[in-house]
């Protein structure tokens, strides 16, 4: 497998959408190349940071304004 | 053993039909239910394609409104949630068209085509480099480097990566297909690891 290749899977391998057969090349693949085990690790723990973080908060009472604002818009097309 | 199990998980009714049914019947009350189940999502949505809070909260007031008026036309061949997103995305996207006046803005703009190259930056990242940050500052860099990338990259890897939509769903919701998806979704992936190696390197005083 080539660098090139590997990229190609890189998402389905993320995502765990390959065969173990796939699979297994792939880490042979990483095993040699040192190159790409850095991207797929570090590409893995861009997803996890992004996942874990609340970038946008909405504080509870602007939350609260706006879920009353929308459910009075609502409520004045339903009636 | 997944599939068996996602397979069983089709023939279940998901809990928001039943609250869209009693919508449609004149209750309002279940629309409440969906509303507060969604709005957090749909903020940080519309927050991340317009770039604009004020244009965040607008969004997120009118795509319920809209769907609330529109409940009629959606179809259940797709889920409320994704209908939703799919609404969403388009007041975020009209919001930006009126900011930037004269200047058209799709899902399909700043797209670069050159495909599989493969990232130069060799340098590994510390275990935990988040740790070397305070919550504030790491919330910073988040937003600087997600908000660098062009915006048909960003709104794939928010609806794939971090709302959590399937492939299928996010080609949906953009109208895009799914190759499209995948091939953004990956640009996108390795573009923010291409951004954050730089912050995660220089404090952990690894040599680029």
């Amino acid at each position: 497998m080539t660098c090139r290749e590997f990229l190609a899977l890189l998402d389905d391998l993320i995502d765990e959408n390959l065969t173990a057969e796939t699979r297994a090349e792939i880490e042979q693949h990483l095993h040699k190349c040192g190159h790409c085990e850095v991207i797929f690790n570090t590409t893995r723990k861009t997803i996890e940071i992004y996942r874990s973080h609340e970038l946008y908060e909405l504080p509870p009472a602007v939350n609260e304004r706006l879920h009353a604002a929308i459910m009075a818009r609502c409520k004045a097309k339903h009636s | 053993m997944s599939t068996i199990q996602s397979i069983a998980g089709q023939n279940e009714r998901h809990p928001d039909e039943t609250l869209v049914e009693r919508v449609r019947a004149g209750d309002v009350s279940a629309y409440d239910t969906l509303v507060r189940k969604y709005e957090r999502r749909i903020f940080r949505i519309a927050q991340n394609v317009t770039q604009n809070r004020e244009d965040a909260e607008d969004v997120m007031q009118d795509a319920f409104l809209k769907a609330y008026e529109k409940l009629d036309q959606f179809q259940g061949n797709s889920k409320f949630y994704t209908w939703l997103v799919r609404i969403a995305v388009n007041e975020s996207l009209m919001r930006l068209r009126k900011r930037r006046t004269g200047k058209m803005v799709s899902i399909d703009e700043d797209m670069e085509t050159e495909e599989g190259t493969v990232p130069r930056d060799l340098a590994d990242w510390a275990p935990n480099p988040e740790q070397n940050f305070n919550q504030a500052e790491l919330a910073e860099i988040l937003r600087k480097t997600i908000q660098g990338l062009p915006q048909g990259f960003r709104v794939v890897f928010v609806l794939r990566d971090v709302e959590g939509l399937s492939t299928e769903e996010t080609a949906e919701t953009l109208g895009l297909s799914i190759p499209a998806v995948k091939s953004r979704l990956l640009r996108a992936r390795l573009q923010l690891r291409d951004r954050l190696s730089r912050y995660f390197h220089r404090k952990t005083g690894v040599e680029k």
